[in-house]
């Protein structure tokens, strides 16, 4: 036999309609078994208020069971509760992405790591196989070695070392994943792997775009317009350069295949060279020369500049 | 399988809109079979716990993302806690055991 709905609701048999739903709703807050998820209780008490307040807030039903002619004992709403699914598969689809994508929170995952490392009491028998945390290492590497490629050996916080093995052409900001060299699993579960974000100084001369490497080029008055042959550095050495006879400052030269070399199935790159003016120490032999010269040829480079505007 | 209309016919109190509007709210995220939502057991019972935050437990419409938040953390933890226990194996529970009751 169900309990009285008033004294379930705690009311007197007068009370309004307003005071029933008030009385429901007060109940309902407390005893709601999806925010009482530890509590078994909570579920038959709210399902009784629930039946409470269902007999009671209909006048119909409320009426004859105030002449007696109906006992408590409703049909009770048969319903699942959110709980009951909560915490399984089905509602994975609820919980964040960050924290389903390695199963375990920031607390659990710590727990897991120092159980593992221990490879103690915590790593007992019975247990799950869990595949151990990634760890982050930051990196920075010399243009050269990104460039060409070569390996590097780093220090861990524990004071184990890992080989990094910099792959020829790395860009700027590329993460090298080494396999299994994360944190250990736990409970005969794979490692962890390392994820290694390097990052590339800058170099004094040369710049990076793409497998291509760009370089300013000093030459001289004489060289720009007589032409003739110079040195230009590249990553393997310096490469004589033919400066054409009669070349501008800002002029682009190519020197095919000596930018990044081949790597994987990437051809090598080129280098670009942007020839530079430089008028080099004060020389009165060469100021005398070119006053006679401009005097003998008063030409205007910018001449089509003041048509434009 | 349960399609809107189950769901319509096995939750008093709501309309179809009203379940349209929890799934493009992003309340309830259904599966999708040939463009109609197909909803879970736990897609039921969540809108079923939508329909009692918004009517007994008078929880504001503009409220109701905020709750279903933090039970849906509430029930990630617990659910990190039942594996974390799970994984622990006896020994280790026989010890957890022992330490909260010291």
């Amino acid at each position: 036999m169900a309990k009285d709905p008033y004294e379930m609701l705690g009311i007197p048999r007068t009370a309004t309609a307003e005071q029933i739903k008030a009385a429901y709703r007060k109940l309902a807050k407390k005893h709601h078994p999806d925010l009482n998820p530890g509590n078994t209780a909570a579920e038959a008490r709210f399902k009784a208020a629930s039946a409470a307040n269902e007999l009671l807030s209909d006048p119909e039903r409320r009426a004859r069971f105030d002449r007696g002619e109906i006992d408590a004992e409703g049909q009770p709403t048969e319903r699942a509760f959110y709980r009951q699914y909560a915490e399984g598969d089905q509602a994975g689809r609820y919980r964040s992405a960050g924290a389903e994508d390695d199963a375990f929170g920031d607390i659990f995952s710590e727990l897991f790591r120092q159980a593992g490392n221990r490879g103690g009491p915590g790593a007992g028998a019975g247990g799950r196989a869990f595949r151990g945390q990634d760890q982050h290492f930051s990196l920075t590497i010399p243009f050269r070695e990104a460039a060409l490629g070569g390996s590097h050996r780093i220090t861990l916080p524990e004071g184990s070392s890992l080989d990094v093995t910099i792959p020829p052409g790395l860009r700027d900001g590329q993460t090298i994943r080494l396999r299994g060299k994360g944190h250990a699993g736990l409970n005969g579960g794979p490692a962890g792997d390392a994820m290694i974000e390097v990052s590339v100084e800058p170099h004094p001369f040369f710049r990076r775009d793409g497998d291509d490497i760009h370089i300013d080029l000093p030459v001289t008055v004489a060289e720009a317009v007589l032409g003739g042959k110079v040195n230009v550095p590249t990553l393997s050495g310096p490469v004589s350069l033919t400066v054409p006879h009669h070349s501008d400052a800002g002029r682009k030269l190519r020197l095919r295949g000596r930018g990044i070399p081949a790597h994987g199935d990437r051809t090598a790159g080129d280098l670009y060279v942007t020839l530079q003016l430089v008028a080099g120490p004060p020389d009165a032999a060469l100021e005398d020369a070119l006053r006679a010269w401009a005097e003998r040829h008063p030409t205007d480079p910018r001449a089509h500049l003041q048509e434009a505007a | 399988m349960i399609t809107i209309t189950t769901v319509v016919a096995t939750v008093p109190g709501l309309t179809e809109a009203d379940i349209w509007h929890f799934v493009e709210a992003d309340w309830v995220r259904p599966a999708r079979q040939g463009g109609q939502p197909v909803f879970s057991e736990a897609d039921l019972a969540r809108i079923q716990l939508i329909r009692d935050l918004r009517t007994a437990l008078e929880v504001e419409e503009p409220t109701v993302p905020l709750v279903l938040s933090l039970l849906d953390q509430l029930y990630a933890t617990r659910r990190q806690l039942r594996l974390v226990l799970e994984t622990a194996g006896p020994e280790l529970r026989a010890q957890l055991a022992a330490g909260f009751q010291g």
